[in-house]
């Protein structure tokens, strides 16, 4: 057969055998042309631009995949963090905002929009304030509105007055899903250095430095990335490394091509490609998997993060070759509920939340999709938030908290989220009080290397 | 427009018949193929083109569902596009 049949074979089995698919085709929507005194008017502008242009999104997403063979899992929406629009509407509840934005994603078929957030990495606005006191409402009465809030950044340093705020809301969101074991927070995202063009869920939202209306594309494939080296097996880390840089190179390069065409057929400009090798709770979608297979026993155990160190790396170097933007996170995910590697070593204790936060200080995001027990304390979530936001401030990358106290749960427990977000073993927390720390309030400072001027 | 079409199944005469003769009803081009047998698996690769202001790749699509029944094969038709952007610079 001619070399183009076996290219032709080698994609058709990716996509069919390696689970390769576009995790995400993200419409970024600028909403501060909606702002509005009245509230009642500043939500029906919201809902009417969203459905305006996001109205072709899902039909020429499904077009795209039906023509070009490969699926595209999600089609969602990021729009300015809601704060900003809020903060023209004096006296507003923001949860009319939430649910704008759950009827309008609704309307036009996206699976979530992201952006019910603040940035609030320096100092907060009685806007930010009321929007973050209002998010346990806003997640438990809306769907598929994300939430997400950016606390820290290494330019301001860490706001850890936001950051008492917060544990207290993931709390809060959790008591308000109680039925669901917290459900709701697995659709809030606590950032530090926040990426404004993040196409993936919960976190994303649409940044003021971004244009009017844009298209992201988030790539996946860990699947590919596995067999890439399970082909190199034994060899050396120059060849394991070289192996994944091939394979990340053509999986981004099908990214580009489904970014660009979609950004063609709805008329905006193209983006951003978010490099992330995101897992799945399926078989044969796992990161986890993809650094046993560099011949850790079971992921947790000691070489991991060097294993990650790689694979992060070696990820970022064959995709930036293969598209013209980059942006968003750009690393792998390492959530445990959606990576059945993850799950299966968290719940065999191999994977604790100390050594997920090793593992944080070299990839993306952070502690993501992570149960604790159903009692944990505002305290404690907040010193946790403190803890990874440190990592990425002193580091100069995002790092992430999207930790579920699973109501009436405890360790040993499985909590299951279903569908793309998986289930999670409720996985231990220090017991020592954190509480006089977080108590203290203030700023964190920005580190020295944060003026680079 | 160009498309690659796959069709892979256990072999059985009539195969090429049947999807050369749907393609030519559809005014489908021909352009290159090779097609070879693994065992009895049979696996055929079909680069085509047409002219897309008269055809629409789904139409195409859904006309080949009768054509994978009766073959008892499976047919993938894709844009050419896709295999290009991963294997070419």
């Amino acid at each position: 057969m001619h070399t183009l049949d076996n290219h032709v074979l080698e994609t058709i089995h990716m996509i069919e055998h390696e689970k390769l698919d576009i995790r995400t085709v993200t419409m970024g929507i600028s909403l501060l042309d909606c702002a509005h005194p009245d509230p009642a008017i500043a939500c029906q502008n919201i809902y009417d631009k969203i459905t305006r242009s996001a109205a072709q999104l899902v039909p020429v997403c499904e077009n795209i995949e039906a023509e070009l063979g490969i699926p595209i899992v999600n089609k969602r929406i990021a729009v300015t963090p809601i704060s900003l629009v809020l903060a023209a509407s004096e006296g507003a509840d923001p949860v009319d905002f939430a649910r704008a934005l759950d009827r309008a994603a609704k309307e036009v078929g996206v699976n979530f929009v992201g952006g019910y957030s603040a940035l609030v990495d320096k100092g907060i606005t009685p806007a930010d304030e009321a929007l973050m006191l209002s998010i346990p409402r806003a997640l438990a009465e809306t769907d598929v509105v994300c939430s997400s809030v950016n606390i820290g950044s290494s330019r301001a340093g860490i706001n850890m007055s936001a950051v008492k705020t917060m544990g207290e809301v993931i709390r809060a969101t959790a008591d308000a899903t109680a039925e669901t074991h917290g459900f709701g927070c697995a659709k809030l995202v606590v950032f530090a250095n926040a990426a404004s063009d993040n196409p993936f869920m919960a976190g994303a939202f649409h940044g003021v430095q971004e244009g009017d209306v844009t298209i992201s594309v988030g790539v996946s494939g860990p699947g590919v990335v596995h067999r890439a080296l399970q082909a190199v097996r034994g060899a050396s880390f120059d060849e394991c490394a070289e192996a994944i840089k091939k394979a990340a190179f053509k999986i981004t390069r099908v990214g580009q091509l489904v970014g660009s065409l979609a950004a063609e057929r709805l008329g905006v400009p193209f983006n951003i490609i978010d490099l992330s090798l995101a897992p799945t709770a399926e078989i044969g979608d796992s990161v986890a998997h993809i650094l046993e297979e560099m011949g850790l026993e079971t992921v947790g155990t000691h070489g991991t993060v060097a294993a990650l160190a790689l694979l992060n790396d070696a990820v970022k170097k064959g995709g930036l070759m293969a598209c013209s933007n980059v942006g968003g996170l750009s690393g792998s995910f390492i959530p445990i509920s959606e990576d059945i590697g993850m799950i299966e070593s968290a719940a065999a204790g191999h994977i604790t939340l100390d050594k997920l936060e090793a593992m944080t200080a070299i990839c993306s995001v952070g502690l993501d999709m992570v149960a604790v027990p159903g009692d944990t304390s505002a305290p404690t979530l907040a010193a946790m938030i403190a803890d990874e936001a440190a990592i990425g401030v002193m580091n100069h990358k995002t790092t992430a908290v999207r930790v579920i106290p699973a109501v009436g749960l405890d360790v040993g427990d499985m909590v299951e989220f279903g569908g793309l977000l998986g289930r999670a073993p409720v996985m231990p927390v220090h017991t020592p009080s954190s509480e006089a720390f977080i108590a203290r309030c203030g700023r964190i400072p920005s580190p020295v290397h944060g003026f680079r001027n | 427009m160009d498309i690659i079409m796959t069709v892979t199944g256990i072999d059985h005469e009539g195969i090429i018949a049947a999807v050369a003769t749907k393609l030519s009803e559809f005014k489908v081009n021909i352009r290159d193929v090779s097609q070879t047998l693994m065992g009895e698996y049979f696996t055929m690769i079909m680069h085509c083109s047409f002219d897309e202001t008269q055809l629409n790749l789904i139409d195409l699509q859904e006309a080949f569902v009768p054509v994978e029944h009766s073959q008892k094969v499976e047919i993938r038709i894709q844009s050419e596009a896709i295999f290009k952007a991963m294997h070419a610079i």
